[in-house]
């Protein structure tokens, strides 16, 4: 999942602490606090080693490489990289999850019926 | 019942050499039996007691299934459940314990992978957690635990068990957890007690049945049925 190769997303600092309804038309990179939640749908989100997040994630591609205290929705895929420590559920339609990340809660993978992906697809 | 009082290992004892990283492959016949019901076309809804497993996580939304992860041995180590009872013997606050943990409100599980759990949490723990896995399972539902037999000692490493395939599973020794998770003692976990078979059927007496496998590797493996 590229985020932070072409420039073109948003960036939360390591300093930067937010509490609120978090939404947006763009790429998220979250390295700071944040508390609320965050709609980015079809967008990704990426929690950086950093990054502490207390929120309800609603996003396309969800990685996640600090804390996550919530639970992610997922359109495409969830990732829970090494460094992760992740309490909430996961839907989406594939996870991954290297080995060393700590999770807790449920995993429910629900793939999107292929007829509904191939119109919006065209 | 054997019992071998003690907590994590000591850090700074030089004595135990450190378990390797590699994993050890182990056919499961108590698997093998509790798979037949996962290759059904039906979705279940299954627990997994151990510590995160990208492989069973894997194996079974792959099959359609529901899967809730809850490292629980890592939970009961944490600081904050520690108490001492009427005698001033150290432990873990049972309540405390269960009031932040096996908490799922409105479901029920299909199969419970206890694995080894048993020979490794707290004495004050195991009655209740049995006893809240009862609860949890649907009637029917499959609880799968291992036991060590009467020949492992003390120092029997503690292994967290992934799901290979078939009937494999693979043995990977539990390493310290990094620091800023919950219940991080910066050690591994030692063999508390072995049951021996009228021990565990007492354990489960409230389930409907057992089965014992017993494996070459001096594992006693137990299906229990809710």
């Amino acid at each position: 999942m590229d985020t932070a190769k072409n420039g073109d997303f948003a960036h939360i600092g390591r300093s930067v602490i937010v509490k609120g309804e978090l939404s947006g038309s763009e790429d998220l990179y979250i390295d700071g606090q944040v508390e609320g939640t965050i709609e980015l749908r079809g967008n990704n989100l990426t929690i950086g080693p950093h990054g502490q997040v207390k929120a309800n994630i609603n996003a396309k591609d969800v990685m996640v490489q600090g804390k996550l205290d919530g639970n992610i929705l997922a359109s495409q895929r969830a990732l829970l990289a090494k460094s992760a420590i992740a309490t909430g559920d996961i839907v989406t339609q594939r996870v991954a999850i290297e080995e060393g990340a700590y999770f807790r809660g449920k995993v429910d993978i629900q793939r999107e019926p292929k007829a509904e992906a191939a119109g919006k697809s065209s | 019942m054997k019992l071998f009082r003690g907590s994590a290992v000591e850090q700074g004892r030089g004595a135990a050499a450190a378990p390797s990283k590699a994993r050890l492959s182990r056919r499961s016949s108590g698997f093998a039996e509790l798979v037949k019901s996962l290759e059904g076309t039906e979705p279940l809804c299954v627990l997994d007691l151990g510590s995160t497993s990208a492989g069973n996580i894997r194996f079974l939304t792959e099959r359609g299934h529901k899967i809730y992860s809850e490292d629980l041995l890592q939970a009961s180590s944490d600081p904050e459940l520690a108490s001492t009872n009427e005698q001033g013997v150290p432990g873990v606050d049972s309540k405390l314990f269960l009031n932040e943990n096996l908490v799922f409100p409105g479901a029920q599980f299909d199969i419970v992978f206890f694995w080894n759990l048993a020979d490794y949490m707290d004495e004050n723990l195991v009655k209740p957690v049995i006893d809240r896995l009862w609860s949890l399972l649907k009637p029917g539902g499959l609880l799968l635990a291992f036991f060590h037999t009467r020949e492992a000692g003390p120092d029997a490493p503690c292994y967290r068990f992934h799901i290979a395939g078939g009937d494999l599973l693979e043995m990977q020794p539990i390493e310290a957890r990094r620091d800023g998770r919950k219940g991080d003692a910066g050690s591994g976990f030692r063999l508390q007690r072995v049951f021996n078979n009228r021990h565990i059927e007492n354990l489960f007496r409230d389930f409907a049945s057992l089965k014992f496998f017993l494996a070459r590797d001096n594992i006693r493996e137990v299906l229990v049925v809710r």
